[in-house]
């Protein structure tokens, strides 16, 4: 306990979810209406109970300790409660119990150029953006060439940022950003920003913190940057610490998790037709490595006596790209009668997948069907450890295929 | 340095976080002020086409309706009233918008949230000091000096900030969880204008009315402005000034403690 940077001890949040409301706000409208029609509620009530509220816990419980110069991942599903830990964290939410000590000057990361403001020059928008991050204007003037020479923006300096490209812009937003000198670095997955040779930079600057002795909190859904920059990490599951320790230990453990509640494949028979069914789809392991040999089981049944002419395993993106068709027509069985069934059994050499979701369907031809089935099994590939020092792009900037690369020497 | 978070936490240094983000405060101003005038043709023209139309609509308008006469010219007269009046109005509209005009910066980043309303005082200050200068070119050309009472301008000035503050804290925090509390603004600020002494003097309201209208705050105020500014010419009814700078620090009272109570939720609902 004594000695850590950062104490959290016990911390819950709770938000209220109204079921009428799609917005957290309401109109004064809605809460007279509900005051007309139940006075007695209103007077004992306040505003916010007059709909079925019901709370709900984004983080309950959570209690970790990061001594100084530590470097923690924060990994977890979307909602799991990274970002309302951040939040808290960052002080721009109050938390509903618990407490957490910080001790050391804090700056946190949530976002790359927030207070960005469109009208405004670089220059501007440099002062004012550090402002809004804690720095004092003369910090900033200090590290002014410094910024902008990462930004890489050097010429544009007092054209208004909405003439900038995105790539501009993002780069001069975390070239603010990276300036930053607190003694707790909170960041929210801000890396995946700006093209493939800013990444890298940013990266490298990262890891620049995170060697400079500083502490860093660093939210990431990219687990190989987590791997790569953090040496514990803290694993959040509906609102709790599911498990914390070692980087790789509790990464490979979310994976395991992970791939363990996707779907593997079909739990019930999907319907081609009148004619035909896919009574089994599956596809291991799930989650797969990228680059490993994954096995196929395949399996049909025919209700009434059918054909098939064609068959055809179709992998997707996340984005619903066409990634790859495996052509299935040289294995076909020759008719099927009622009743029949049909399994086949195959493997696939190799996926060498950039990590990430996607999907497997089939496209079929049968007496009674011709068509595509996408998103029969969600796959999920895992990144493979790679060697070197460099940690990989984050996958959004990487494509689709991982290709092996040899150098001759 | 330790900073600890718990429910409730940041009462304890709160108007010391304020004093240490007073540069964001000033960049925030900053940012307003220069938006404003960025991408506008005419530029600082804004700012006086507007009190300078207003001034001659309401002159014309004594004319019409054959108002006495004061003793001063009748332009000089309204302009020392549109001036508070401007004032006030665009730092209460600017001050009651600010919070939802600023969601990114509030859902993102910590900073005591006071400052972002204060900050937004910043432009409908630049305005009026320009509208001021202009009043002082209009004296001139009447060939007026002004009162030695003229001292006393920056309290009025202050209690019109204030004034605006306070409401606009109130309608701007309201305004987070009840998105209608915009519509408030707009419909003061236009009936405000008929109900305040601006196109008339206090001293035409009836005696048996004056208590009563002086519930206005604006009464005290926009009457003091004229005093401030004309002198004996304009005479300076002290109870009103009194229920002005009462209603002003009642407003003030009530704006930062709603202000304080709800803003830590403000991340939660904006």
């Amino acid at each position: 306990m004594s000695g850590a940077i950062v104490a959290v001890e016990s911390l819950g949040k709770r938000y209220r979810l109204s079921h009428q409301q799609p917005e957290p706000y309401l109109a004064l409208r809605d809460v007279l209406a509900s005051a007309l029609a139940a006075p007695a509620r209103w007077y004992r009530g306040r505003g916010h109970d007059i709909t079925t509220a019901e709370d709900f816990w984004a983080l309950k419980d959570v209690s970790f300790t990061i001594a100084p110069g530590e470097v923690v991942g924060v990994i977890g599903r979307n909602g799991a409660g990274k970002s309302t830990l951040l939040k808290v964290l960052s002080r721009i939410t109050d938390p509903t119990e618990g407490r957490v000590t910080l001790r050391g000057r804090v700056a946190s990361l949530l976002e790359v150029g927030t207070g960005f403001h469109p009208e405004l020059s670089g220059r501007e928008n440099v002062f004012l953006n550090a402002a809004i991050l804690g720095m004092t204007r003369a910090e900033t003037a200090r590290k002014f060439d410094e910024i902008v020479a990462f930004a890489e923006v050097e010429r544009f300096l007092d054209t208004p940022v909405k003439r900038y490209s995105s790539g501009m812009y993002v780069r001069l937003a975390f070239a603010v950003a990276a300036h930053l000198e607190p003694e707790i670095l909170i960041v929210d997955e801000v890396l995946a920003v700006g093209d493939v040779e800013f990444q890298r930079k940013s990266l490298g600057r990262m890891r620049d913190v995170s060697r400079s002795g500083r502490t860093v909190l660093f939210v990431s859904h990219n687990m190989a940057a987590v791997q790569a920059l953090c040496s514990r990490a803290i694993w959040l599951e509906k609102g709790t610490v599911a498990f914390a320790g070692p980087v790789d230990e509790t990464v490979s453990r979310y994976l395991a998790e992970a791939g363990s509640r996707s779907r593997r494949g079909t739990g019930h028979a999907v319907q081609l037709g009148q004619d035909l069914e896919v009574s089994r789809f599956e596809i291991s392991p799930n989650p797969i490595e990228s680059g490993g040999r994954a096995e196929v089981v395949l399996g049909f049944k025919a209700k009434a006596a059918t054909r098939m002419t064609e068959l055809a395993i179709l992998i997707y993106s996340a984005a619903e790209a066409r990634v790859a068709v495996i052509d299935l027509r040289g294995s076909l069985p020759a008719g099927m009668t009622a009743g029949e069934t049909w399994t086949l059994h195959g493997w696939i050499e190799s996926l060498p997948l950039v990590e990430g979701d996607y999907q497997v369907g089939l496209g079929v031809r049968a007496s009674g069907f011709v068509g595509d089935k996408p998103g029969l099994v969600e796959l999920r590939v895992a990144a493979a450890p790679r060697p070197g020092d460099h940690a990989p792009y984050h996958p959004q900037y990487r494509g689709i295929v991982e290709l092996k690369f040899g150098v001759h020497s | 340095m330790q900073l600890v978070i718990e429910p409730g936490f940041a009462s304890a240094n709160y108007w010391r976080d304020l004093w240490r983000y007073r540069e964001l405060m000033y960049f925030l101003a900053w940012r307003d002020v220069a938006v404003r005038y960025k991408q506008t043709v005419i530029g600082v023209m804004w700012a006086l086409i507007r009190p300078a139309l207003t001034m001659v609509v309401f002159v014309l308008f004594r004319r019409l309706m054959g108002n006495p006469s004061t003793g001063v010219p009748d332009p000089v007269l309204v302009l020392a009233a549109v001036l508070p009046w401007q004032f006030f109005s665009a730092a209460l509209t600017e001050t009651s918008a600010s919070l939802l005009g600023n969601t990114s910066l509030i859902s993102k980043v910590y900073f005591p949230r006071l400052i972002i309303p204060v900050s937004a005082i910043a432009t409908a200050f630049v305005d009026f000091a320009i509208t001021l200068g202009m009043l002082a070119v209009l004296m001139a050309w009447y060939g007026m000096a002004p009162a030695p009472s003229l001292v006393a301008l920056p309290l009025f000035i202050a209690m019109t900030a204030l004034l605006s503050l306070g409401l606009g804290l109130l309608i701007g925090a309201l305004s987070v969880r009840f998105r209608d509390f915009r519509y408030v603004v707009p419909f003061m600020v236009q009936l405000g204008l008929f109900v305040s002494p601006v196109a008339f003097t206090s001293s035409q309201v009836p005696e048996r009315w004056r208590a009563v209208y002086s519930l206005n705050p604006l009464v005290g105020l926009i009457d003091g402005f004229r005093w401030s500014i004309l002198g004996g010419a304009a005479p300076l009814d002290a109870a009103s000034v009194a229920m002005s700078a009462a209603v002003t620090a009642a407003f003030v009272w009530i704006g930062v403690k709603y202000f304080r109570r709800v803003e830590r939720g403000f991340a939660d609902v904006i």
